[in-house]
């Protein structure tokens, strides 16, 4: 709690005829002693050592600074004590609209509105520093286990271990399989790696091997997987299940680089893959080249998968059409459901599998096949004849570089078609090849056909890591990336949702070997960085260096569980009473865990229930609602609608007199006592300004908006029981750059409110 | 010997890079060309594949340089020396004059009473803008900047009482001590005068994949509005050229990654925006690269975009400031001549290092790509390596931070 705060004014920064030394003597009038100093800077960036000398000789343990919006800086200048800012321009004077909707006149004196909106800010920002406070550290006794745990020994794996390894960490390898390499051993070359990225190369895994056995920092253990992953970022105990029995290790952080599995034969079968040993997939084929297995002197690789996705998506429907038919009629015979039990639910593998998986590996299917082409023109000094048919030749970027030169192998034929079937027929294989270039239908001759491997992550069969999470051992809605390691951070790459946790290669995408190293380093800083973060008790992205967590006031915790269900990012674990166990580390620092609290027993040290609601209080909420108007409380997402509001504000957007903002981190973290604080208090509506959410989210926190929009239906039923009208409490979904859009709605809101009259507790 | 890192362009990837260093514990410069840090990304529209805003993912990336006080970043600025090798580097900096004062003072009011107007180029030339301005509402840093070529004297006149603008600054040169250096200095779209036979830009109605990008941006010349230049009236007949240079050897002799999915992504805009409007993508492949396919899928189904494979011939201006297409259907044969309301080049990304040397030892390909540099303790990231979609390009500027501190750490 900050309890002696200097309060200093940009002058240069606030408008609209403001008197700001009739604000400052407002201040000091109100706050007293709180408010030890007070002071009107032309300037305020000019006079940041004038403030430091102040907070040395007055003892202060807060700065409060009133002018431009806090995004309005290119650096956050850093006191030595609590610092929290007042957006008196943006969201005051440049939003300014009078009662009837008129913009500021120039050079006029501030009208009373603004004062009051002003002087609201600034008090709900004195009110702010007297809840809130700089938090104590958490970091780490050890400073963070400086041990990466690379989680796969294949191409993507070996890179992440020396990486690792090089930065200075030390790494445990963990390999399934008895041997590294992993599936670039069954290929006989791999894809371009380097400038001029004209030619497949070779992938060097011995080289890799020896290197990784070689390092010192690295210890590699094979046949061994992931029992139990236990802890926290910097601090984790993971238990392996190696042929020894189980072992633990301590690790500060992993990269899961566990690679993928060819998709299932059974997907490739409406193309005659198991119907003769001469169709087989490009893996497949792969390996009989390394073995120096391949004979075949006319050989088509097909590309266009069309057949079988056809085909198999016809099988799913029909598959799905008699599940569902069969379950109808099991409810016709027996209409009551039984109820669901309680208890613990075991953890089932969802096999997300799927023909898709073929499809989303285009491009290294692509590049694939013109290396194994290319390979068979090498090998048999152009005699064997290979075909390549293509729907869409998927070699993006750099990459036309080796597809140009491969259009000139004299042994390669490079022909656009659809293929409508394939078929044995004698000792031959023909493919019929339809809609091709040279304007007509023909049937290819072939004594072996090669098809595309559909590359499945991993982590769409097996749950890889066994979290001890409450949440439960596996990774979170992989079903929304097909099973794929990833996440809807399209901007942050390798983000898994586990936080110390990221993820490499072709788990998270098929990749390329180019891409896959590129994966691994990447990978590995986000992992390092963790340990790092983690050791310091600061936040990673998005709230890089946010030193706060949450902290639990357990006395009044009543083992509910909200908190710990609906952390975005499994940081929490319980007891076997459900008493919340927090994981720093883990954390993002969303608020989500207090907005879901009903006890309120979650806080932060400068983000917590009593100190929004006490800012909420704090506003000037007038009792003649027909002659001083409304009051709207707007809870603005700091990420999205806090930005968009702004920027909304410099465009020349103005909006209603009668709102008061207050960012929060999220919409997941608004607790619904700010609700009925602002009810009680007299305020007639409360706007709630979030991201989009659905499966395409663009939540920071995944789905902090989604989770408000659930708990606004328990809101509108505590209203009508109330006897408020609950169209008065409404969320809105608003991206960043519906700047031009957001004062309509918050105008909108605002009529709808006054059409509906005064909040009927305002009067109490 | 210096445990700082040198980035070398404010794009997407080299924020990345900066960023990622940074919160590893590594003191950061970035050195950025123009007045604000972003890139190519803060011109665009929507990316791929969820069709967010971009401004989002720049918005936490300029929170997290805020907050940090390992990055330093300097805009206007370009390295103009090196000397000294990996691990103690010295780079010269020369900083032009931004004209304004160093904090975030509002100059809106003397920005808005300017009269003079020059062609934007954050625009590509579809708007114009003021000598004293921000070229983005998230512009960051969120300050003006004077541009005096375009300040006509008579709006010298209006700024010469304003205590926040000097005309008189000079520009700097500064010295940096760095232990390693990324490059991260992106691309720039195709030339498209040098496409004779699709306009050479000289068409009315016939724009640049990136144009249109500024087209349907809510800051955008038309404040987001899809319409034609020429006359602002709403196209219903969009047509597509995929590949205008990229897979060419007289102009890109690569594929420039990105165009296929900006075309499919631009022809959702349509779709969204223009329900009465259908498009037109004339291709030669479409490259969806892994997931990406979804999005086109979820293209087709709006059905109100069609693919052709064929490679446009030729452009030609037709009655009512329309345009004439002639392409050949490659799976039919037939040639055809169809009219437009509007043309899309989906012009390609040519490395900005092709043309703007960097006094730097990098080794470059004939395209401009960099083709090495590490052992020098230099690593490139991005579009200055390969063209790359936005996530790669995080990927590249993740992967060369780490190499970076590889380099200052390990010594």
């Amino acid at each position: 709690m900050a309890t002696k705060i200097g309060v200093y004014f940009d002058a240069s920064n606030i408008g609209g005829g403001l008197d700001v030394e009739a604000l400052a003597a407002g201040v000091t009038a109100k706050w007293g002693s709180f408010t030890a100093v007070v002071k009107v800077f032309p300037v305020l960036a000019d006079k940041y050592d004038e403030i430091s000398a102040d907070i040395e000789a007055q003892q202060l343990d807060g700065v409060l600074m009133c002018g431009a919006s806090p995004r309005a800086d290119s650096v956050s200048y850093r006191f030595p004590v609590y610092t929290e800012t007042v957006n008196l321009r943006e969201q005051c004077v440049l939003s300014f609209q009078d009662e009837k909707g008129n913009p500021l006149k120039a050079g006029q004196a501030a009208p009373a509105l603004l004062v009051q909106i002003a002087t609201d800010y600034i008090n709900m920002g004195v009110m702010k520093m007297q809840k809130g406070n700089l938090p104590d550290s958490a970091a780490l006794e050890n400073g963070g286990t400086k041990r990466v745990m690379v989680v796969g020994g294949g191409y993507t794996g070996l890179n992440a271990a020396l990486e690792a390894a090089r930065s200075g960490y030390e790494v445990v390898l963990v390999e399934k399989t008895g041997t590294l390499g992993g599936a670039a051993n069954n290929i006989p070359t791999g894809s371009p790696l380097h400038a001029p990225w004209e030619d497949k190369e070779p992938t060097n895994v011995a080289q890799l091997v020896s290197a990784v056995n070689a390092e010192r920092a690295i210890t590699v253990k094979l046949e061994t997987t992931v029992a139990k992953l236990a802890g926290q970022p910097g601090d984790y105990t993971c238990t392996l299940a190696t042929p020894k029995g189980e072992e633990e290790v301590q690790i500060g952080a992993a990269v899961v680089a566990t690679g993928w599995v060819p998709l299932d034969d059974k997907y490739l079968a409406p193309m005659g893959l198991g119907s003769t040993p001469k169709i087989v997939t490009a893996a497949e084929f792969g390996k009989m080249l390394v073995a120096g297995k391949v004979n075949a002197k006319r050989i088509a690789f097909v590309l266009d998968t069309t057949l079988a996705e056809e085909e198999i998506k016809k099988q799913v429907a029909e598959a799905e059409a008699a599940a569902k038919a069969a379950a109808e009629a099991a409810a016709a015979e027996a209409p009551a459901a039984p109820a669901e039990e309680e208890g613990e639910k075991v953890f089932v593998k969802e096999d997300l599998e799927c023909i898709d998986h073929l499809r989303y590996s285009n491009v290294v299917n692509s590049v694939g096949m013109l290396r194994l082409a290319n390979t068979v023109c090498e090998q048999t000094g152009d005699e064997a004849q290979c075909y390549v048919i293509y729907k869409h030749m998927t070699m993006p970027g750099i990459f036309e570089r080796f597809y140009k030169k491969m259009q000139d192998r004299l042994g390669l034929m490079l022909t656009k078609a659809d293929v409508t079937g394939i078929r044995e027929e004698g000792d031959q294989i023909v493919v019929s090849c339809a809609n091709t270039l040279l304007g007509m239908d023909f049937d290819l001759e072939c004594d072996m056909v090669v098809l595309p491997t559909g590359l499945v992550p991993v982590t769409a069969k097996e749950a890889v890591m066994q979290f001890q999470y409450r949440q439960g051992p596996d990774f979170p809605d992989l079903n929304l990336f097909d099973g794929y390691l990833d996440s809807n951070y399209i901007c942050f790459p390798y983000e898994t949702r586990r936080t110390g946790v990221y993820a490499a290669g072709c788990v998270r995408q098929p990749l390329t070997l180019d891409a896959c190293v590129q994966d691994a380093r990447g990978a590995v800083l986000k992992a390092i960085q963790c340990i790092e973060c983690a050791g310091h008790g600061v936040a990673v992205h998005p709230r890089s260096g946010d030193a706060t967590y949450p902290v639990f006031n357990f006395v009044r915790c009543t083992q509910c569980k909200r908190c710990t269900e609906e952390c975005p990012f499994g940081a929490l674990d319980d007891d076997e009473k459900g008493t919340p166990k927090p994981n720093p580390g883990r954390c993002r620092r969303c608020g989500t865990c207090f907005g879901a609290c009903p006890e309120r027993v979650i806080s932060f040290a400068n983000y917590n229930i009593d100190q929004i609601g006490s800012m909420i209080r704090e506003v000037n909420v007038p009792k003649d609602f027909k002659n001083e108007g409304p009051r709207v409380l707007i809870l603005a997402c700091e990420n999205d609608a806090y930005p968009a509001l702004d920027m909304a504000a410099m465009r020349g957007n103005t909006w209603s007199p009668y709102v008061r903002i207050i960012p929060v981190r999220c919409l997941g973290s608004v607790n619904a006592i700010w609700i009925s604080d602002a009810m009680s208090k007299g305020y007639d509506g409360v706007m709630l300004l979030g991201c989009k959410y659905g499966d395409d989210y663009q939540c920071h926190f995944i789905k902090g908006s989604e989770l408000c929009s659930r708990r606004m239906q328990n809101i509108a039923e505590t209203l009508n029981r109330l006897g408020v009208e609950p169209q008065r409490v409404e969320q809105f979904e608003v991206a960043i750059d519906e700047y031009d859009k957001v004062s309509g709605m918050i105008n909108d809101f605002v009529d709808r409110i006054v059409a509906m009259g005064a909040n009927p507790f305002k009067a109490m | 010997m210096s445990n700082a890192i040198l980035v070398v362009g404010g794009g997407f990837s080299g924020l990345t890079a900066a960023i990622e260093a940074a919160e590893l514990g590594h003191d950061v410069y970035i050195v950025e060309k123009t007045p604000f840090l972003g890139g190519r990304v803060a011109q665009l529209n929507k990316y791929f594949p969820k069709l967010c805003p971009p401004s989002c993912g720049l918005e936490i990336q300029f929170q997290r340089i805020r907050n940090n006080p390992r990055i330093k970043f300097f805009t206007l600025a370009q390295v103009t020396a090196l000397s000294g090798t990996k691990g103690d580097y010295a780079v010269q900096v020369t900083v032009q004059p931004r004209y304004t004062a160093p904090h975030n003072a509002d100059l809106g009011l003397f920005a808005s009473a300017l009269e003079g107007e020059t062609a934007n180029e954050f625009d590509f030339g579809l708007s114009k803008r003021k000598a004293l301005y921000k070229s983005m509402p998230f512009a960051f840093p969120a300050r003006y900047v004077l541009d005096p070529k375009s300040l006509t004297p008579a709006d010298a006149a209006k700024l010469a009482g304003c205590k926040f603008v000097n005309v008189n600054e000079e520009p700097k040169t500064i010295e940096l001590k760095v232990g390693a250096i990324v490059v991260a200095t992106g691309w720039k779209p195709y030339d498209v005068t040098r496409l004779a036979n699709l306009g050479a830009g000289q068409l009315k109605n016939v724009v640049s994949n990136m144009q249109f990008e500024r087209i349907a941006s809510p800051f955008g010349p038309t404040g987001g509005k899809i319409v034609r230049p020429s006359d602002g009236v709403a196209p219903k007949k969009v047509c597509f050229v995929q590949c205008a240079g990229s897979r060419d050897q007289n102009h890109l002799n690569y594929c420039s990654y990105i165009c296929c999915m900006a075309s499919i992504k631009q022809s959702l805009y349509l779709a969204e925006q223009l329900p009465d409007a259908h498009a037109d993508v004339y291709y030669i492949d479409l490259r969806t690269p892994g997931r990406y396919v979804n999005v086109l899928d979820r293209c087709k189904a709006t059905g109100k975009v069609s693919f052709v494979k064929g490679k446009v011939a030729n452009l030609e201006q037709a009655e009512g400031d329309k345009v004439t297409v002639q392409v050949e259907d490659a799976i039919r044969g037939e040639k055809l001549t169809l009219t437009y309301d509007l043309v899309v080049l989906a012009t390609g990304m040519q490395p900005t290092l092709s043309e703007d040397k960097l006094p730097l030892p990098l080794p470059l390909d004939d395209d401009g790509f960099v083709t090495g540099g590490e052992e020098a303790g230099i690593f490139a990231a991005g579009c200055a390596v390969m063209p790359l979609d936005v996530t790669r390009s995080a990927q590249t500027g993740t992967a060369a931070a780490l190499k970076a501190v590889q380099a200052v750490k390990g010594r």
